[in-house]
């Protein structure tokens, strides 16, 4: 059974159909990577995966044990504050669900471990504004670590990091989904990054959608046009 | 000056106007480091004004001032709330409009009912003298309600004012947290209205959340830190105020610049 199910789902955003009949269910255990241009609904698409969009028609269901709040979401940095007074425990603890107002015992011990599985162990006490763009999402990654045990939705994570810093992410990345089994939906702009890690590609453009492997996406009419250019090594 | 202060509060609109005076300070600071995160200072700056002119009509019309008042400002702030996060109009727009326009309406209401005297002056400026006893009662179980629910909701507090798309993602309610702060805002600036003054009121909020962020870096540093600077410069302001005489709303303002201005200074030092 799939962690989450949209079938024939619309999504409306400002009132304009951006969204048409998406047919997809994301697979435990798998990496898909949702590419596409500017305005072509991968935004609408978070919104409507991560439940804060009700889809005008069709619909997204979740199953296989997720609910709709326990998806480990990575915003894009620009939705972020920078200049937010937080320590990094406190940006990461935020992530702890859960009934209890104060933090708990099991909530400190989940925030422990992200911490120490980001590496960001020697700066929990930095303040977040403090931070270098990559530990920035080191922290954020955490914080959405907390928030789930299977699945995350990672909105463009590398952008506006520098070549070592998205390599590093992307490591992490690949980490978390080997070694902890972690479901990773990621929308980037970066092609060569999707077909290199990705088990399928979901393209989303305004002529229509593509869906299903890399090597699938190579061939297609659509990924010829967009990564016809790249190179692979 | 152990003297002084204790002449000082041997009179009882001086004890009355502290107890209302170091409760709303310790409220506004706490709210305010949310508020001003969340680009929403304006919002209490918008209430103060929607208080004068409920506060005037309320006179007018011999009705109790708090009673009438604490309701509509409440209103008030959800309607703010509104405008500023899904309105037609562009939010700070919007609250200049409400602002400007609960001004116009309480000083005709004063001038038709009492004439422009003194009273104009003391609601739009404040007066030690304004709180009587229920008022003090009143003041007292509501503040002490705004900080027991602001440290009960804390968590979610700092969770919707750092990255609200986050906290609705992970299932907590952001939009009635934010009808929260709202609500303990416009409760809070009514009873703060009356000593500090309808014009002053709001800079309780944006000063000690201004001044703890110049130095402090963490977001419990920082509430911790402008709940003590606003306790502080308000106790400051009354007893200078009552030193040279002037009045108590502005110079408890003045003295939180004078915070602010330190703060900045120790900052930049620090860097």
């Amino acid at each position: 059974m799939a962690l989450i199910t949209c079938e024939k789902a619309c999504f409306a955003y400002e009132g304009r159909n951006v969204i048409q009949d998406l047919d997809l269910s994301i697979e435990r255990g798998e990496y898909l990577c949702v590419i596409g241009e500017n305005g072509s609904g991968k935004s609408t698409l978070i919104k409507g995966l991560l439940g804060l969009l009700a889809p005008v028609r069709g619909r997204v269901s979740y199953g296989d044990g997720l609910t709709r709040s326990e998806i480990g979401y990575l915003p894009q940095r620009t939705d972020v504050q920078n200049d937010f007074p937080a320590s990094v425990w406190e940006v990461v603890t935020s992530g702890c669900r859960g009934r209890s107002l104060f933090l708990n015992a099991g909530m400190r011990r989940t925030a422990q471990r992200s911490i120490e599985l980001l590496g960001i162990d020697g700066i929990r006490n930095r303040s977040f504004m403090e931070l270098s763009g990559g530990q920035q999402q080191r922290a954020l990654l955490a914080r959405a670590l907390c928030a789930t045990r299977s699945l995350l939705l990672l909105d463009e994570p590398v952008a506006g990091l520098d070549p070592l810093v998205t390599r590093e992410m992307y490591g992490i990345i690949s980490m978390l989904h080997r070694e902890h089994q972690l479901t990773i939906v990621m929308i980037s702009h970066d092609i060569g990054a999707a077909l290199r890690f990705s088990d399928r590609i979901l393209h989303m453009s305004q002529s229509g959608i593509f869906l299903g492997t890399p090597q699938d996406y190579r061939q297609s009419e659509l990924g010829r046009a967009f990564a016809g250019g790249i190179r692979h090594d | 000056m152990i003297e002084t202060i204790a002449t000082m509060f041997s009179y009882h609109f001086m004890q009355r106007a502290l107890i209302v005076g170091v409760l709303v300070s310790l409220c506004t600071a706490l709210l305010g480091v949310s508020l001003v995160l969340k680009r929403y200072s304006m919002i209490g700056d918008g209430l103060s004004h929607v208080g004068f002119g409920s506060l005037a009509i309320a006179t007018a019309m011999g009705l109790s001032p708090m009673i009438v008042t604490i309701p509509v400002v409440v209103v008030a702030a959800f309607l703010l709330l509104r405008l500023s996060t899904h309105g037609k109009l562009k939010g700070d727009a919007a609250i200049a409009m409400i602002s400007t326009g609960s001004l116009a309406v309480g000083v005709i209401a004063l001038s038709l009912s009492t004439g422009m005297t003194s009273d104009v002056n003391n609601y739009l400026f404040g007066s030690v003298l304004a709180m009587s006893v229920s008022d003090v009662r009143l003041s007292v179980v509501l503040a002490v309600i705004v900080l027991l629910l602001f440290v009960v909701f804390y968590r979610q507090i700092f969770a919707v004012t750092f990255d609200e798309t986050f906290a609705r993602a992970t299932g907590s309610h952001a939009q009635a947290y934010n009808m929260l702060l709202a609500l303990l805002t416009a409760v809070t600036i009514v009873l703060g209205m009356r000593v500090m003054g309808a014009m002053l009121i709001s800079s309780l909020v944006i000063f000690p959340a201004l001044t703890a962020m110049r130095v402090c870096r963490s977001f419990r540093s920082v509430t911790i830190c402008a709940a003590i600077v606003s306790v502080f410069c308000f106790f400051i302001g009354l007893f200078l105020s009552y030193l040279l005489s002037t009045p108590a709303g502005a110079s408890v303002v003045v003295v939180n610049i004078l915070a602010f201005l330190l703060f900045a200074i120790l900052g930049r030092l620090r860097r």
